[in-house]
């Protein structure tokens, strides 16, 4: 039988919407089943597998720096990607999907919140495992969640209340020296602060104390942002958020007790992944919650038309506080993180740059949408190491990906997409079967 | 009294470079209605682009053993680099904001950003990472009137400043091009349709700003003769304030607020410790935002303005 090329081009298709099927139907519990076997392949022979394959040891970020800086070892890292990763997830994935499905299902009609608690937790155990490797990428992780918190809570301003805020690196510096000062005076003998007014084993539990603290003094800060939106919007106020950003930063350069320019260092390593993994995780609950609740319908009305909103009876000035108050306390929690994380700040941290990096998080993700901050997060902290081999090329390249995201899609990658935990972590059904 | 006229003459100087940079902010804004955030860094590369001219002047004299005196050399410069930095801001234009004309302003103001970035990392690739020091084109003079010491640079550069200055209003005011311009930043949906090319004028209004930001850094080259790659980035956003501050798109603010952005600086630092000068100027800036919202000369709008 002769196969002609439109048959043939017919049968590509029917292969591709094959797959395509054969994947939609796999909920999200058999990628996390797939990605767990996958972690734990690597824990158990990842080593070995790296060194037959020539390579020095296992790849930190899915070979992509082992592949920029030595162009020789690229067909046995992607052997070893494949191997380790794409094969075996694909795979267990695939396998286990009736009984994921079923999983997912019983656990659904269980109780919801114990079947985001089953997912979460594997979701945890797979990161644990991953970062277990090495402690690059245990750091590289927790910046990339810290990244996630920075980016969500700047959306609630700049995406779902509409203005263009660039104080954000100030409330992080508020949130982190405000933790900073609390866990170093109190927990650690410090030549700044003197000695340990309390023990420190009970310091990791007193520490979400420190972080709510920094949260509030960023909210506080926030207060001299939010007044003036009531009178002005756009480019003035962005004009204020930008002198509030270089104000902190000079403010905190003078203040002596803190260090000054110098920097405050000496953080006790309290922030652990379990640490920065639920703070991560409750910021997204809660900033998902909020901007789904009637008040945060309310930060779309006021940003589609102000008047309006306001002839509707939407309390303008005490819904642009609360907005910008509780993104300030995520951000100032973030802060706080990174500066545990780090174990030392100082304040030329939070500067222009770090403006410019969350920006394009949350501009390439997506405006008005936590799902797409998530994505441009997770995207850009991850683009930014992979590229690190590139040194200077680095920033080149990133820059040029997000003209080409903002010139194709001017709102960013998933804009105005609602973030449904529900419906992420149902079990899938088949095509045309009523649910 | 010498004391404050000393710091008003070195206020003059700083507040022109803001001026200049600033005007160029203002310019942009009153066509497009979005701010060019790559502007600061327009500034730096025209301070790199004079350096090179500059450089390029010197040798071809001693090549051909022919004297050029100093002035003369300062003058070619600038108007080259002028030239070639308009291209510059052409450019810019082009890839990152004439795509982006219909998205929303953010987007815009992000690909700027990410122009920024991106000029800086070519200079940085062009050049390496080491300061370079700006030649010294002509010699410093110092005359002491009643004790306050004025340099023949910082005449030198007020008088450039302002007389670009005012060639940027002659212009505006008084040529064919200029009433397009006027024209387009009364109202860019109409105008169009009159037979007025809104890409001529965008890449008309992005080269004259780029030019003046160019002059802006061969100005400052001669002033604090070290030329880093990141210079722009502090610069342009403290230009951006003074052109907010004066009102947003009106260039008469736009000068105005950058002179007085460089006198509240330089009073501050010399009044109290200079480590308070951005902690005070910002709150100053803060709190005249929060009396008059809408700047010096700018006027109350509606966000829906683009739309």
């Amino acid at each position: 039988m002769e196969v002609t090329g439109s048959e043939l081009s017919t049968t590509a298709i029917g292969l591709k919407t094959k797959i395509r099927d054969m994947f939609s139907m796999l909920p999200i519990m058999g990628w996390l089943f797939g990605a767990l076997i996958a972690v734990i392949l690597e824990q158990i022979v990842g080593t070995p597998l790296a060194i037959a394959l020539g390579l020095p040891k296992i790849p930190a970020l899915f070979g992509f720096l082992i592949m920029l800086k030595k162009p020789m070892l690229v067909p046995s890292t992607m052997l070893y990607v494949l191997l380790i990763f794409i094969l075996p997830i694909g795979i267990v994935a695939r396998l286990s999907f009736a009984a994921a499905n079923r999983l997912a299902e019983r656990l659904i009609n269980f109780s919801m919140p114990g079947s985001v608690f089953v997912h979460l937790v594997v979701l945890y155990a797979i990161f644990h495992i991953w970062a277990g490797i090495s402690d690059y990428r245990l750091l590289t992780l927790k910046f990339t969640l810290i990244a996630i918190m920075v980016t969500v809570s700047l959306n609630v301003i700049n995406g779902y209340l509409g203005e263009f805020s660039c104080s954000h690196p100030g409330f992080m510096a508020l949130g982190a020296y405000t933790a900073s000062v609390f866990s170093v005076s109190l927990f650690v003998n410090d030549s700044m602060f003197g000695h340990a007014l309390i023990p420190s084993f009970l310091g990791p539990f007193l520490f979400p104390i420190g972080l709510i603290l920094g949260g509030c003094v960023a909210a506080l800060g926030a207060l001299i942002v939010a007044i003036p939106s009531f009178r002005t919007r756009g480019d003035y106020l962005a004009i204020i958020s930008l002198a509030f950003m270089f104000i902190i930063k000079s403010l905190i350069e003078n203040l002596e007790f803190v260090g000054g320019p110098r920097g405050l260092s000496s953080q006790p390593d309290w922030a652990n992944l379990p640490t920065v993994f639920v703070w991560t995780v409750v910021c997204i609950w809660v900033i998902n919650n909020f901007v789904r609740s009637t008040l945060g319908k309310a930060l779309n009305a006021i940003r589609d038309e102000e008047t309006a909103a306001n002839a509707m009876t939407v309390n303008t000035k005490r819904t642009k506080v609360v907005a910008f108050m509780f993104a300030a306390f995520w951000a100032g929690v973030a802060g706080g993180l990174f500066a545990h994380v780090l174990g030392y700040v100082n304040p030329a941290t939070f500067s222009i740059q770090k403006l410019a990096e969350v920006l394009a998080m949350v501009y390439f993700g997506g405006l008005n949408s936590v799902y797409g901050s998530i994505v441009g997060a997770v995207s850009l902290s991850l683009l930014g190491e992979a590229l690190r081999p590139l040194e200077l090329f680095k920033w080149i390249a990133i820059p040029l990906l997000l003209i080409l995201v903002m010139i194709y899609r001017p709102t960013g990658l998933i804009a105005f997409k609602e973030f449904n935990v529900k419906k992420l972590i149902q079990p899938k059904k088949k095509k045309g079967k009523e649910v | 009294m010498v004391f404050f006229f000393q710091n008003l003459i070195n206020a003059l100087q700083w507040g022109s470079f803001y001026a200049l940079i600033a005007l160029g902010y203002s310019m942009v804004y009153s066509i497009m209605m979005l701010f060019n955030f790559a502007h600061g860094d327009i500034f730096m590369v025209g301070a790199y682009i004079g350096f090179g001219v500059a450089m390029g002047l010197m040798a071809l004299a001693s090549l051909m053993s022919f004297a050029l005196p100093g002035w003369l050399v300062l003058v070619v410069t600038i108007l080259l680099s002028m030239f070639l930095t308009s291209f510059v801001g052409m450019f810019v234009e082009r890839v990152g904001y004439r795509p982006l004309r219909e998205a929303p302003r953010a987007s815009a103001a992000i690909t700027g950003l990410m122009i920024g970035i991106i000029l800086e990392m070519l200079i940085l690739w062009g050049v390496g990472t080491q300061r370079i020091s700006f030649p010294p084109l002509i010699e410093t003079i110092t005359y002491s009137i009643n004790g306050v010491f004025i340099t023949n640079k910082k005449i030198m550069i007020v008088g450039v400043s302002l007389s670009f200055m005012l060639a940027l209003h002659l212009f505006i005011k008084r040529t064919r091009w200029g009433m397009a311009m006027r024209a387009m930043a009364f109202d860019f949906v109409v105008v169009p349709l009159m037979g007025v090319s809104i890409n001529r004028i965008a890449a008309m209004t992005f080269a004259i700003g780029s030019a003046l930001a160019a002059v802006a850094g061969i100005l400052f080259g001669v002033a604090y003769p070290v030329l880093d790659p990141y210079m722009g980035i502090l610069f342009g956003w403290k230009a951006f304030v003074a052109a907010i501050l004066g009102g947003r798109g009106s260039i008469m603010g736009a000068t105005l607020a950058g002179f007085l952005l460089g006198f509240i600086e330089i009073f501050v630092a010399m009044i109290f410790p200079s480590t308070l000068r951005d902690i005070i100027a910002y709150s100053i800036v803060l709190l005249i935002l929060v009396f008059r919202p809408y700047g010096f000369f700018g006027e109350p709008y509606s966000a829906k303005l683009r739309l």
